[in-house]
């Protein structure tokens, strides 16, 4: 997704003058180099700097310009998430902030670069937005809507290559969740890479007379309410599929929907609140409770909960 | 040497003082809030907002403006003080300093407060959002190595200026920032470091040693001035030079004493965030009033 992820950012350094890039000197890993390329006037490398990275790009914000910061997320969601609360969040300024390698997918970099906690972290802070396109056409279709956002965002990249779902026509946009399978017995609702794997689980539900619908929440925050009320009261059962530690992201957030606004069986796909350890990006994914399988049987066991009420 | 006229010298050091009094008539009044601190900007924050600062109270956003980061946000009663008397907002306001429903928050909130730029309490930010303004108001930043390259032209004339604590100096994140503005050369950026010797716990000293202070910015790369910072001729002075520097970030290290203007005050740290009784609420006044003469005709 990295090449796609550079592409996409000259094509809106091209569209808009005002934009500008910020790497904490790992813009060969974050591609954000190829902007550089094209716009050298308009990146700055601020060093192995994570906390100025944020605080620079808020003076830029506060001056007008809409600066895209780019490192890995799990240091945008840790060590610099002060940065990010007092200046973005409270202060008012339009970051965005673009974090690369998240979830599991710097798989061999190890536990410490893994990022499966930055969902729970952003999405708890008041006015933040929390983006995590699925594929290359759905990074593209998001990236012009982010620098237009009127506020700042957290968007979560994968640094590896990723199953295409979209043709170049996928128009997703902010807060609007979209259905990418039909179904009347139980919805995923997933982001990120594991959209594609609830479709594999959905197919594979399919052959035992399981309909499943699928849905994109490529939107964790402003969540799409509607689309998660509707879900849970036409289908009575959901799960949630996300790479990231099953406390307090996508499926929290479903969670929270469910519970206000129509309750019923929710099972929640993600890493079981542990850290992880290095190897190759499908094993920890199938080995941390990601599987296609670990979907089915999640979704197997929200219907079983709802025949019981 | 620049020369100021001794009537704004004189104008400056008087609204010092008499901002001292109405930070003190506000603490007292909310019983809650930082003394040390905004006695120790006096005269610098008066000198940046009554002489230096090109600002319209009337439009508080207008792009050409100067900007003033107040890095040390705990001090914010003397930043609302001088905003409210230069203009941004009525005076009376400063009576609802921390109380629920006010524009005056606890530490600033630029959404709230106008003039505010940046949200500030988390001490150390100021320097490196002051590299992120700096930089956009500037022609055409580059990020080229400073060895290859000459400083262009500024197309905004507007300056960047950051005031900050010598306690926050402890913080890793400052010189995040002070690295970066040296490298990307940022002429219109000047800090002014309150140097006031201490901090919540004692004085910086004892604290988190800092010194060599001048030395530590130099090595950075900085151009710096070291002046004493109860001088207001020395602080309109030092401004005035720092913009003359062009091709580096500028730092002038102004030397104060903390809860300057009341004796029982001066350097004890225990002034940092605690609200006067009554009785040391009169003492303290009776003592700046005392020292406000010396400036009256």
């Amino acid at each position: 997704m990295r090449k796609a992820y550079g592409d996409a950012l000259v094509a809106l350094g091209h569209e808009r003058s005002d934009v500008v890039v910020l790497s904490a000197d790992v813009s060969n890993s974050d591609h954000s180099f190829m902007f550089a390329e094209v716009f050298p006037d308009r990146f700055f490398n601020v060093g192995i700097a994570e906390q100025a990275l944020v605080d620079v790009s808020v003076g830029l914000a506060l001056a007008g310009r809409v600066p895209l910061a780019n490192t890995f997320a799990a240091f945008f969601a840790t060590r610099a998430v002060e940065m990010v609360r007092t200046h973005a969040c409270y202060g008012g300024a339009k970051i965005k902030l673009m974090g690369a390698y998240a979830g599991l997918s710097d798989s061999f970099d190890g536990p410490t670069h893994h990022c499966i906690t930055d969902l729970a972290i952003m999405r708890s802070l008041p006015n933040m937005t929390v983006v995590v396109p699925s594929d290359p056409n759905s990074l593209s279709s998001f990236l012009p809507q982010i620098a237009a956002w009127d506020g700042p965002v957290y968007c979560r990249l994968n640094r590896n290559a990723v199953p295409v779902l979209f043709d170049d026509g996928y128009s997703p946009e902010i807060g609007r969740a979209v259905t990418v399978r039909e179904g009347g017995d139980v919805t995923i609702i997933a982001c990120g890479v594991m959209v594609d794997r609830a479709l594999q689980a959905a197919q594979s539900l399919q052959s035992s007379g399981i309909e499943a619908r699928v849905v994109e929440m490529h939107t964790v925050k402003p969540l799409d309410v509607d689309a998660i009320a509707a879900a849970a009261r036409e289908t009575g059962a959901i799960v949630t599929a996300e790479e990231h530690n099953v406390l307090g992201g996508l499926g929290g957030a479903v969670t929270e929907v469910v519970c206000d606004h129509a309750p019923v069986p929710v099972r929640r796909v993600g890493v079981a609140d542990r850290f992880t350890e290095t190897g190759p990006y499908e094993m920890l994914l199938d080995n941390y409770g990601l599987a296609v399988e670990d979907v089915v049987k999640a979704a197997r066991s929200a219907i079983e909960a709802k025949k019981e009420r | 040497m620049h020369y100021h006229s001794e009537e704004l010298v004189t104008d400056i050091s008087r609204r010092a003082q008499e901002y001292r009094i109405e930070v003190l008539k506000m603490v007292h009044r909310a019983q809650t809030g930082h003394l040390g601190g905004a006695f120790s900007a006096a005269e610098i924050m008066s000198a940046l907002y009554f002489h230096h600062l090109k600002v319209d109270p009337a439009n508080p956003n207008w792009e050409s403006r100067d900007r003033l980061l107040f890095s040390k946000g705990h001090a914010c009663a003397m930043l609302y003080t001088v905003l409210a008397h230069r203009g941004f907002f009525p005076p009376d306001e400063l009576q609802t300093f921390r109380q629920f429903n006010s524009r005056l928050q606890g530490h600033p909130e630029p959404q709230k407060t106008p003039g505010v730029e940046i949200a500030a309490g988390p001490l150390g930010h100021g320097v490196a959002i002051g590299v992120g303004m700096a930089l956009a108001l500037r022609d055409s930043a580059t990020s080229k190595p400073s060895a290859e390259l000459t400083p262009s032209p500024r197309a905004s004339k507007a300056n960047v200026y950051v005031v900050l604590g010598d306690g926050e100096v402890n913080a890793g994140v400052v010189w995040e920032g002070v690295m970066s503005a040296a490298k990307f050369r940022l002429g219109n950026l000047t800090a002014i470091l309150d140097y006031n010797g201490t901090q919540q716990t004692g004085s910086t000293a004892e604290s988190m040693p800092t010194e060599p202070i001048a030395e530590k910015w130099a090595a950075f790369g900085w151009h710096v001035q070291e002046i004493h910072g109860h001088n207001a001729a020395e602080v309109l002075d030092a401004l005035d030079r720092a913009d003359e520097v062009h091709a580096r970030p500028s730092i002038i290290i102004a030397r104060t004493t903390k809860g300057k203007g009341v004796s029982f005050m001066e350097y004890d740290h225990r002034w940092h965030g605690q609200p006067p009784t009554d009785e040391q609420y009169q003492t303290a006044l009776a003592e700046l009033e005392e020292g406000l003469k010396q400036w009256q005709k």
